[in-house]
């Protein structure tokens, strides 16, 4: 089982990881705005008008 | 609509590289279509940078280079493109970023990400403790539990430590003292449990409970947030400005805060007075029931007092902004609800009331526990160990959640009958009334004035009259406006200040105004007076025809008869308490069969009566709008407040209504009754839990896994309990919607 010692670190690591990107998003202020952001994806802002 | 220029300094933050920052509550956002409108049409104006939608909070949030564009500019683009739009005062502002629940929401993904992770290396100890698992892997699996326990817990715990910390230093208990005991307990004896290389160690309950909690909190949280956000927008969208007149005579809009003691405001015809002062120069009229109660207009001269929070009438008056200093109203409305607040501060929440009763029973038996084990003749540590467990099995999971979570489901119902929460704790109050005192004008009748009786659709003097009407922005002006449906102005009116308006038709002279400026008989006067109590009257003069005498007067709102009705029907005693005059509101009494009612009363009155009520052992529920309601507002059990109430008024009030109906006010009664119910059936379902939990502990079988299983469970249970009251709702709601316009634009 001395191959615990390596994969439970590197499956904390990887959870981390997880974490971080999470509280990265937050700090940009993806979770400001929940019901435009649905919308946006619709609005074809690349189109030429 | 208005006519100076705002001072936009006063309203633009400065941003990053020389751009600035300004924050919009935009009405009329309802799809996704006005986001991109608004954003595209934006973003074609020079020296925008980002221009960005809220959709949730219904905000705009604009960076630009401010010597390319104008503020100004962009609030014209917006009301181009069809929106109207004001801007924050930054000061009023407090929180644009919500950290708080930024906070709150980092705390949860540490303390998420943590109770996974430890609950993974738990579960294969527990696994392990029944086969063969060796007891270096064990401790190997303790020591990396702790590794992510302890940060976890020195950080997630923050928000509970802090607020037990304040409780402590007040000399008060609250929930988070048990929280905080629990769970450092748990951590400490599990840290001391892994050095001693024993087969149980509790990180997880620890964590998870952090977890559970802080789901608790963060719904609390946002609950409140919501309807913050949503009063801040109603309150800049009524332009909570004024139009100060600088030294060199120039007039530039400036948000309130800006507004100092000494300055000079202008107050146009027809707009709200922002402050309190004394008229230096003009003549008006003005509308005080928001301040006093009485539907009749007043005149003002030069040297009379104002009051924020009245309509001004024709005229523009030019105030001088004055410190309260000493017997004004307004100084004694403040000092009342001073007196008034402190009483009601008194009031515990029921979490703290069962926190109280809560947190020596629970450390009580632990310690009992301890003394119990060590009589019966085991060694310190291992009774020290049970005692612990069971601190650990009766921290309060289920009942940090059982109250928010009821608040959460039960807020978010009262949001969508138009009903906006100023306290939390608003719903367990509201549950406990048995009277209601009801203000009459602008709380049962609508604030704006009304033409009472109908109009002959085919008389020419009052189509021609409505016409004139057109050119005045005094509110009876724009009440026969809206009676007559006028959309042509005549040309050539003159208005004579704080008198009315002529022009001249076909040659003949038509004058509308007051009855002696169009020399109306005295008689008909009186007569039109005993007609309509507490009415304003407009005359119309016509050439050499006889003058028209037409009544204006708030109007009840359209459903206040139907509300009144269920109400006593429910069982409340209601009271109406108005500063009118005495026939209005016994008109207003006969028309909703309300038999208690009092007229003239001032704020002192009001209060009075108030307090002899409650001392009388009744629980109050005072419905008001005005200045003058204030102070019983503020020292009622539970106050609400329409959404069209002065300032001050809402700020007392523990939840403002919105639209033209008074049926939030029964809407508010009866889910704040259900609310309580399922409150209470979540703290029974707390209570049981622990009945069942504790006995098992004492007798010190609890193993980590029982309380891991135990404490999501109730947790689970408490929450679908709070969601059961949505139901039943949704099927009501839909029935009702048809009928329910006055809402619509929240629900958008």
């Amino acid at each position: 089982m001395d191959v615990l010692i390596y994969l439970i670190p590197i499956a904390l690591f990887l959870g981390g990881l997880g974490l971080v990107a999470f509280l990265w998003s937050l700090k940009s202020g993806q979770y400001d705005d929940l019901e435009g952001a649905k919308w946006r994806i619709l609005d074809d802002d690349d189109l030429p008008d | 609509m208005t006519v100076h220029q705002r001072d936009w300094q006063a309203f633009v933050t400065p941003g990053k590289d020389g751009a600035v920052h300004m924050d919009l509550a935009v009405d009329g956002i309802t799809c996704a279509a006005c986001m991109g409108e608004i954003e595209r049409g934006l973003k074609r104006l020079p020296g925008i940078r980002t221009a960005r939608v809220n959709l949730t909070s219904q905000r705009l949030a604009v960076d630009w280079v401010e010597d390319q564009t104008g503020a100004d500019e962009i609030v014209s683009e917006l009301a181009r493109l069809g929106y109207t739009a004001h801007p924050f005062d930054p000061a009023s502002q407090k929180e644009r970023q919500d950290k708080t629940g930024k906070q709150l929401l980092r705390c949860l993904a540490v303390a998420g990400f943590a109770g996974m992770n430890i609950m993974l290396l738990s579960v294969s100890v527990w696994s392990g403790n029944a086969t063969d698992i060796t007891p270096e892997t064990r401790d190997f699996f303790h020591w990396l539990s702790a590794l992510i326990a302890l940060p976890t817990v020195a950080y997630a715990g923050r928000p509970f430590v802090k607020s037990a910390f304040n409780a402590l230093a007040a000399g008060r208990l609250n929930m988070d003292v048990p929280i905080v005991i629990g769970v450092f307990l748990a951590v400490a004896l599990s840290v001391v449990q892994t050095l001693q290389h024993q087969h149980h160690a509790y990180f997880e309950s620890a964590v998870m409970l952090l977890f559970f909690l802080l789901v608790g909190r963060y719904l609390d949280h946002n609950m409140r947030g919501r309807t913050r956000s949503f009063a801040e927008n109603i309150a800049a969208l009524k332009a909570e400005v004024a139009a100060r007149i600088n030294p060199d005579g120039t007039v530039r809009e400036v948000p309130l805060s800006k507004v100092n003691s000494g300055d000079l405001v202008l107050v146009s015809g027809g707009e709200r007075v922002p402050i309190d002062g004394v008229v230096e120069t003009g003549q008006s009229e003005i509308d005080q029931s928001l301040v006093t109660g009485e539907s009749v207009l007043v005149p003002v001269k030069p040297g009379q007092r104002v009051y924020a929070g009245t309509l001004n009438g024709a005229g523009a008056l030019q105030v001088r902004v004055e410190a309260a200093s000493g017997a004004t109203l307004l100084d004694e409305v403040n000092r009342l609800l001073e007196a008034a607040s402190q009483a009601k501060s008194k009031y515990v929440r029921i979490a703290d009331r069962a926190a109280r009763l809560y947190a020596p029973l629970v450390h009580g038996a632990a310690a009992l526990t301890f003394l119990g084990w060590l009589l019966a003749g085991l060694s310190w540590q291992p009774a020290l160990v049970i005692s612990i467990s069971v601190l650990i099995i009766t921290c309060p999971c289920a009942l940090g959640l059982a109250v928010p979570a009821v608040q959460v489901v039960a807020s978010g119902q009262l949001f969508r009958s138009g009903i906006l929460l100023n306290s939390g704790d608003a719903i367990e109050r509201l549950s406990d009334i048995d009277t209601i005192l009801f203000d009459k004008t602008g709380t049962l009748t609508l604030a704006e004035p009304d033409l009472c009786g109908t109009l002959d659709p085919d008389d020419h003097v009052i189509a021609l009259a409505g016409r004139l009407a057109l050119a005045s922005r005094h509110p009876l002006s724009a009440a026969l406006v809206k009676a007559t449906g006028a959309l042509v102005p005549l040309p050539n009116v003159e208005e004579v200040s704080g008198a009315g308006l002529e022009t001249i038709v076909d040659g003949d002279l038509l004058r509308l105004g007051s009855p002696l400026y169009c020399g109306a008989r005295q008689e008909d006067v009186a007569q039109a007076l005993q007609a309509t109590p507490g009415a304003s009257l407009l005359a119309i003069r016509f050439g050499n025809r006889p003058v028209h005498l037409l009544a204006f007067r708030q109007r009840l709102r359209p459903d206040a008869p139907q509300v009144i009705r269920l109400l006593l029907e429910e069982g409340y005693k209601i009271e109406i308490l108005s500063g009118d005059t005495e026939p209005a509101v016994a008109d207003c009494a006969k028309t909703l069969e309300v038999a208690d009612w009092r007229a003239g009363m001032k704020p002192a009155q009001k209060i009075a009566r108030l307090e002899e009520l409650q001392r009388q052992g009744r629980k109050v529920l005072m419905v008001g709008d005005g200045l003058n309601d204030a102070p019983a507002l503020a020292g009622a059990h539970v106050s609400l407040s329409p959404v069209s109430a002065v300032h001050l008024s809402q700020a007392a009030a523990d939840a403002v209504f919105l639209g033209e109906k008074l049926m939030p006010v029964a809407d508010a009664l009866r889910l704040s009754r259900k609310a309580r119910a399922a409150i209470e059936q979540n703290l029974w379902i707390s209570a049981l839990y622990n009945v069942i939990a504790v006995p098992i502990a004492v007798a010190g079988f609890v193993t980590p896994l029982m309380a891991a299983v135990a404490m999501s469970a109730s947790s689970l249970a408490v929450t679908a309990n709070a969601l059961k009251l949505r139901w039943g709702e949704v099927n009501r709601s839909q029935s009702s919607g048809s009928e329910d316009n006055s809402n619509r634009g929240l629900r958008g």
